[in-house]
């Protein structure tokens, strides 16, 4: 019990100490929030005019995708933040430390996830002002919310494993768009799935992302009148929280272990 | 006395390079072990088996008494740790660095700040103390990765090339806190690719070259090994050369050399025999210029035992 205690008193002294970074250095979360932003209005206003969503209007479609899509870049911070603490030696110094094995990592997806609340809230803001609205409760709104978040978490903990992996800093940023693109668009974020050729909508049907973006549109009550077709869209809020838990399960003990190795390069 | 640190054959591969290759070492409690060698000798590698962050292929290490594989948990309440680069954090200030340390160690909150405060002083940080450490000076940081190694009160202490880097008065005033330091009775093995380093801080030096231990000892006992200890004599007038050639032909262990006014002779047996040849010049009444007893440098030393020079073996990075 103490041990758990102080655990997450670790981890709790680990996330407060990232998020003081991103308040002294605020560009950061100024261009985390400015590239969604950048997305929204140029699906919105330049692609989304040709693409064709049966009985509803673009805009509220995308709304969901780009949140998901968001929240995943969002959680690649965890990998870039910690391929920076290796190169500087500072995993070293932690790793020299008596503290818990998992807590840097436990206080890594917890900053971020804090900051992915942060955009999330300045790119609802954004969609509401280009006309998207939730057509749900409130409660089922939040719900929508809160899936989201879980699923940005469970995602840090992938992108930690591929920061703790990568030689330097600079190489997570390429290594974490070749996860990040193909997941977020071959996916119904952008445009229904329906429309893909054979082999990329199976591929799109199973992917996570897909099933968290249709849960959400549902929550959001941002849903056409066709329903999908595939099982993990059709029982999307269930097919996410699966996904979320494998996820989880997975990536956390991998994580974990790759830190123990983690080295100085 | 008991050693703090103990290492038994340790060996350590990366690929086909061998980091680590079967190295002993024994450091006494309260002691300075200086490891000395070149770049790519083994020296972080080893410090990061002591420190527990990376498992030996072979061997055993022991720290405070406490296995690195076995008890590492322990071990990493007991020790400091400084490593090769300044592991501070750029986007804390340093008192916000020293607190969080304490705070994993576990110190509680009051204890974390006082403790930090209190670093700060003895590293003269205290005017810098709230600023962000991304504008301190190499030699403040540090300063700073130092204090950070001590929050704790570490009975072993490593420090990493503590120096490299740093200009001449920086390394200056480093070398007086660490020699303040251990003379509170802190265990401390350094490692470092500077001669005059080891040679200022360390009770004893382990040379370190391709991961073994190729020497060791205190650095007169490391000059002894090599040799070449000798007695450097110019004289005024060229007329009294060979009156101090014979004069001093007792004490040379092996030829005397002659240079224009001035003669090399091998000796052995350090000042003393100084004391001796100035007796038998003066009873000769040999006229003086300079004399001096010439002893090799540590540079000497590594040349002499590897077979090349110190920094001749150093790896591009
Ligand atoms: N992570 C690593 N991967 C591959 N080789 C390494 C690694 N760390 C150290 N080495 C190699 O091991 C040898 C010893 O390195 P190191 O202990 O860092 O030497 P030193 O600290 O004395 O300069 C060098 O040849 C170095 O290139
Ligand atoms: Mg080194």
């Amino acid at each position: 019990m103490t041990t758990l205690v102080q655990s997450l008193g670790d981890g709790v002294v680990i996330a407060r100490r990232n998020l003081l970074k991103v308040k002294r250095v605020p560009d950061l979360i100024f261009f985390s929030i400015l590239s969604p932003i950048m997305f929204v209005l140029l699906f919105g206003y330049v692609f989304g005019g040709s693409i064709e969503i049966p009985g509803m209007s673009y805009r509220e479609f995308l709304m969901a995708g780009i949140f998901a899509q968001t929240v995943m870049f969002g959680a690649s911070f965890t990998g870039a933040g910690l391929a920076e603490d290796i190169q500087k030696g500072v995993i070293d110094r932690f790793r020299s430390l008596p503290m818990a094995r998992s807590a840097v990592l436990v206080g890594r997806t917890t900053s971020d996830l804090v900051n992915n609340i942060m955009v999330i809230t300045v790119m609802s803001l954004t969609g509401l002002a280009v006309g998207w609205r939730v057509h749900s409760s409130f409660w089922s709104a939040a719900a929508g919310f809160a899936l989201l978040m879980l699923f940005a978490y469970a995602f840090s903990w992938g992108m930690a494993i591929v920061g703790l992996l990568v030689p330097s800093p600079e190489v997570f940023s390429n290594a974490s768009f070749m996860f990040i693109f193909p997941l977020s668009f071959l996916a119904n974020t952008f445009a229904r799935t329906e429309t893909f050729p054979a082999p990329l909508r199976v591929f799109a049907e199973w992917n996570p992302v897909s099933s968290i973006t249709q849960a959400v549109r549902e929550l959001f009550g941002n849903t056409g009148p066709q329903p999908p077709t595939a099982w993990p869209l059709q029982h999307a809020v269930l097919a996410s929280l699966l996904w979320i838990a494998i996820l989880l399960a997975v990536f956390v003990p991998l994580a974990i272990r790759q830190y123990k190795r983690a080295a100085a390069r | 006395m008991a050693d703090a640190i103990v290492a038994e054959g340790l060996t350590k591969r990366y690929g086909s390079v061998v980091a680590l290759d079967g190295l002993d070492l024994a450091v006494p409690e309260g002691t300075v072990m200086g490891l000395l060698g070149p770049n790519g000798a083994g020296k972080t590698t080893s410090v990061r088996v002591f420190t527990t962050l990376l498992e030996p292929d072979s061997g055993t290490a022991r720290v405070a008494g406490l296995d690195v594989r076995s008890d590492a948990v322990e071990l990493r309440r007991r020790i400091g740790l400084s490593g090769q680069y300044a592991a501070v954090d750029e986007y804390l200030t340093g008192f916000e660095n020293l607190d969080m340390v304490g705070r994993l160690y576990h110190l509680g909150r009051t204890a974390s700040r006082d403790r930090a405060r209190e670093l700060l002083e003895v590293f003269d940080l205290v005017e810098a103390a709230d600023r962000m450490v991304k504008g301190y000076s190499g030699g403040m940081r540090r300063r700073l990765d130092l204090a950070a190694s001590l929050v704790a009160r570490p009975s072993v202490l490593f420090l990493d090339e503590p120096t490299t880097g740093l200009d001449p008065r920086s390394r200056m005033g480093m070398w007086d806190v660490i020699a303040e330091l251990v003379a509170g009775g802190t265990t401390l093995l350094l490692t470092t690719q500077y001669l005059e380093e080891a040679d200022r801080l360390a009770d004893r030096i382990a040379v370190i070259d391709h991961g073994r231990v190729i020497a060791l000892g205190t650095a007169d006992q490391l000059k002894d090994q090599v040799g070449g200890e000798r007695l450097e004599l110019t004289v005024r007038q060229a007329s009294d050369l060979a009156l101090a050639r014979s004069a001093l032909a007792g004490v040379a262990i092996s030829e005397i050399t002659v240079d224009g006014h001035q003669l090399t002779v091998p000796v052995s047996g350090g000042a003393s025999v100084l004391v001796e040849a100035i007796r038998l010049l003066d009873a000769e009444a040999v006229k003086v210029r300079d004399v001096g007893l010439r002893r090799p440098t540590l540079d000497d030393v590594f040349l002499a035992l590897t077979g090349h020079a110190a920094s001749s073996s150093e790896v591009s990075r």
